[in-house]
């Protein structure tokens, strides 16, 4: 596979550019996530965060640019095929299979070439013991879950599939200031077994304090780029660009 | 007193024959119409091919017969055939129109069942062939004999639709095909192979389609035009009992066909179509999700 | 990406002067054509070129709603069987026999059927539109095969073709030749007529039907109310063809309602190009042209489907745009 030389970005995207239709989303996007590290992807609504993360997954075709994954172009690729190679996504609204269990939700991640029983075994156990509310809850409809269940849920599926990274979409969104911070931890928690993360999010305070860089896009392309403690310090940079 | 009149005129030995009637005829249509109802559930295409696949079983199964002698040899083969030629329909028609509007496929199905209709006539002619039963014998129902063999095809298709309810619920495909149901796009982002996952559904539904073809060869004649009137009815079913909604669907399908074969004591079998054509306009018009599904909240 | 209905087909332009020229001067040159074709061509493509523009005339009404409204008709073949049928019924029980009795009957009779039709299916979008036109098809096939009495069942109905006849002023029977222009006038009439109503505020609703149809809701149209008109106004010129069929060929029969030649009509849409109405006139000719050779090639019994529909296939999958869009594109390099 790659060279693994700690220059070699796990993710890349060169100078993205996605329709939807006649819209014009993305106007050359270009950032990089490094192995392990937990980047930050902040913006207003409406700015094409979701949608950069839509054509890293393969579930947007981008007309222009590239996207790499550990040092290979993977533009075009079929989203099941990125999932197999260690992108894990957890999209906005969570989209957990409401009529499939909490087991067999899991299992969609678990169920794949190559793992043993054993292996998967394991993997359960990480999730119930990282998320015991769904060991509690593993023979019930995901539809019955309430909202900050299946957002738990949604993050331990993509974990099934022991991703390299994470595409992270506003796991926060709608959820109390309780299981906010219980995010959080999942993001260190992850932070610490070396996935990468790629969190897109409003809550600012929160991406500020997980993230290592911070990536602030506006009007479909990237205009500015720091390390996270240095726009903590100097928040007329968020202003600017979030107005908060 | 009325009413003991009234429960003497009717033709109770009629009703109890045609009870069977139906149940046996219902259960060949929930086979079919499982078959659509997972096409279209899985992937949003109306297989107007599907009364073909049922006909093309049909002719396998005479074929096979006429050269092994054996009933059930006809039934696996045709079944196996079938399937194969959906995945190479499926690969070949539909894949290339993911994405585009859901009104494309039914075109595309539309022109494939042409094809094959025609097919079936180049090459078998249109005089019906004859699928003999694989065992004969009767038992008596009133005065009548009432043939084992269509207790049989009753029986199995139940056994072929409670096995493939079985593959849904347990085993990693049946939790592939649920969730690219559910959710296409999720699936896929789960590392599902949702393009195959689409082709083994629509063998399977195809595969459904033959073995029903086979099974009901025998009570009919087997010709090329013997899909038209089944795809119509297995539309009516699947409309009916909710679109995408299994146990809805085989509910529907006991439901008309023993509303048509009551019906058919009174009016020729001709007529008695009508019955299923009026149960999919009221349901239309007051429950178009489906008979059978509860009111969605 | 949105979806568009059946991938979008040619847009509407506004008519700036040179478009319309060159429309009108082609417009010319075919009926130019047309007109003389029958002085030229022997017996058979003389009614060839009649059927022609029959079926085109049906798979044009139905263009109206595939391709401008964006809703897929198996119902076409009812509407041109009700045509035919109440034609034959003017025919035969007015004596002596009347053309225009026929085509008001015709007409009527299409006309009430598609409202009838249309009042249940349009509220049901897409593909439940499809199926239920298509067993509403069948239930009118079911009625007029099993009414014997009236209708005349599996054998249909035989009558005489009415004299071209004002009454009062004169009165002159058809010959294939007359038969053919009087053909051609009512087509190149329809054509007109729905060319105009798809320009107009109406068409141009029905086009953002099309579209979008949630926006076009949202605006404030009542888009049921419009779809019942395109339904009835398709089902109207459906009739009609019905009407001329039954005055060309002095038959009517069960076969026609069949839901199958609704898809004929729409494999005519496909092929010739939706949402232009003249495409399907293409279409058909293309198609009917296509099996006439097929079968002159290899023979009667030759199953011309199959390769047709091979076709129809490739079509849909590579030229949506059919011959049409295909030309289109070809001319503007």
């Amino acid at each position: 596979m790659s060279t693994a030389a700690n220059n070699t970005p796990l993710v890349a995207v060169e100078d993205l550019h996605t329709y939807y239709g006649k819209s014009h989303i993305l106007h050359g996007v270009t950032l990089r996530i490094g192995p392990g590290e937990v980047v930050g992807l902040l913006g207003r609504n409406g700015v094409g965060k979701s949608t950069t993360l839509k054509t890293i997954m393969g579930l947007v075709q981008p007309s222009r640019g590239k996207v790499l994954f550990d040092g290979s172009v993977v533009t075009g690729m079929p989203p099941h095929k990125l999932a197999r190679l260690g992108l894990g996504y957890v999209p906005e609204d969570r989209r957990i299979f409401r009529s499939l269990t909490v087991i067999e939700n899991l299992r969609t991640g678990l169920d794949r070439h190559g793992v043993t029983d054993e292996k998967k075994r394991a993997l359960l156990d990480k999730a119930f013991t990282y998320f015991p509310v769904l060991a509690e809850r593993r023979n019930q409809a995901g539809g019955t879950l309430s909202g900050g269940e299946q957002q738990m849920l949604a993050i331990a599926r993509a974990m099934m599939l022991e991703p390299k990274i994470i595409l992270l979409d506003e796991p926060t969104e709608g959820l109390m200031p309780r299981m906010v911070s219980q995010i959080r931890n999942i993001v260190d928690v992850l932070h610490r077994e070396n996935v990468a993360i790629l969190l897109v999010e409003q809550n600012v305070p929160l991406t500020l304090e997980a993230s290592e860089r911070v990536y602030i896009m506006e009007k479909g392309a990237v205009r500015h780029h720091a390390a996270a403690r240095d726009l903590k310090v100097n928040d007329a940079v968020i202003h600017q660009y979030l107005g908060v | 007193m009325q009413l003991t009149a009234i429960l003497y005129g009717i033709p109770w030995d009629q009703v109890l024959i045609q009870t069977v009637n139906g149940i046996v005829t219902g259960m060949i249509l929930a086979l079919i119409a499982s078959g659509l109802t997972l096409i279209f559930g899985i992937m949003d295409v109306v297989n107007f091919a599907h009364g073909e696949l049922f006909m093309l079983g049909a002719y396998i199964g005479v074929v096979v017969l006429a050269t092994t002698g054996n009933f059930w040899l006809a039934l696996f083969i045709a079944t196996l055939v079938v399937a194969l030629l959906g995945a190479a329909i499926q690969i070949a028609t539909l894949r290339p129109l993911l994405g585009r509007d859901p009104l494309t496929t039914i075109l595309a199905t539309f022109g494939v069942s042409l094809i094959l209709q025609n097919y079936a006539l180049w090459q078998f002619g249109p005089v019906a062939r004859k699928i003999q039963e694989p065992f004969s014998g009767h038992f008596t129902l009133f005065y009548l004999e009432y043939p084992w063999y269509r207790l049989m095809i009753a029986g199995l298709s139940a056994a072929i639709i409670g096995g493939f309810w079985l593959f849904l619920k347990y085993g990693k495909f049946g939790i592939w095909i649920r969730a690219t149901t559910q959710d296409r796009v999720m699936a896929e982002a789960m590392g599902i192979p949702v393009p195959m996952v689409h082709t083994v559904a629509f063998a399977m539904g195809a595969g459904m389609a033959a073995a029903s073809g086979v099974l009901f060869g025998p009570l009919v004649g087997v010709n090329h035009t013997m899909g038209l009137d089944w795809v119509l009815k297995a539309f009516i079913v699947v409309v009916v009992g909710g679109m995408g909604n299994l146990g809805g669907s085989i509910a529907a399908a006991i439901f008309i066909s023993l509303l048509e074969a009551y019906a058919s004591i009174w009016v020729s079998p001709a007529q008695a179509v009508i019955v299923s054509f009026v149960v999919l306009i009221l349901t239309l018009l007051f429950r178009p999700t489906g008979l059978f599904v509860p009111t969605p909240k | 990406m949105t979806t568009t209905p059946l991938d979008k087909p040619m847009p509407v332009k506004k008519t700036g002067l040179s478009h319309n020229a060159i429309f009108w001067a082609g417009f010319c040159v075919v009926m130019a054509l047309l007109i003389v074709a029958p002085l030229v061509l022997p017996e058979f493509w003389r009614r060839f070129l009649t059927e022609v523009l029959i079926w085109g005339l049906l798979a044009m009404s139905s263009d109206l709603l595939i391709g401008y409204t964006g809703m897929i008709s198996f119902g076409h073949s009812a509407f041109f069987g009700l045509g035919m049928y109440g034609a034959a019924a003017a025919l035969l029980t007015f004596s002596p026999p009347n053309l225009w009795l026929a085509l008001a009957f015709g007409l009527i009779a299409s006309a009430v059927i598609a409202l009838f039709v249309a009042y249940f299916s349009t509220r049901l979008r897409d593909i439940y539109f499809a199926i239920t036109t298509l067993i509403f098809s069948q239930i009118f096939y079911v009625i007029i095969f099993t009414w014997t009495e009236v209708t005349g069942g599996e054998n249909g109905l035989n009558f005489r073709r009415p004299p071209l006849a004002i009454p009062g002023l004169f009165s002159m029977q058809f010959n294939s030749e007359t038969m053919h222009w009087f053909v051609l006038a009512v087509v190149t009439a329809s054509y007109l007529i729905l060319r105009r109503v798809t320009r107009s505020p109406f068409g141009m609703v029905l086009q953002s039907i099309r579209e979008n149809e949630p926006r076009t809701r949202a605006i404030g149209y009542p888009v049921e109310r419009y779809k019942i008109v395109a339904v009835m106004l398709s089902g109207l010129f459906a009739g009609l063809a019905g009407v001329l069929y039954a005055l060309q060929n002095r038959f009517a029969a069960p076969d026609f309602i069949f839901f199958l030649v609704s898809g004929e009509a729409v494999i005519f849409n496909v092929m010739g190009g939706i949402g232009t109405l003249v495409g399907p006139i293409v279409g058909a000719g293309f198609f009917l042209l296509m099996r006439e050779l097929l079968s002159r090639l290899f023979g009667d019994q030759f199953p011309y489907l199959i390769p047709l529909g091979v076709v129809f296939i490739v079509m849909i999958i590579f030229l949506p745009q059919g011959l049409l869009g295909f030309a289109r594109r070809w001319l503007n390099r």
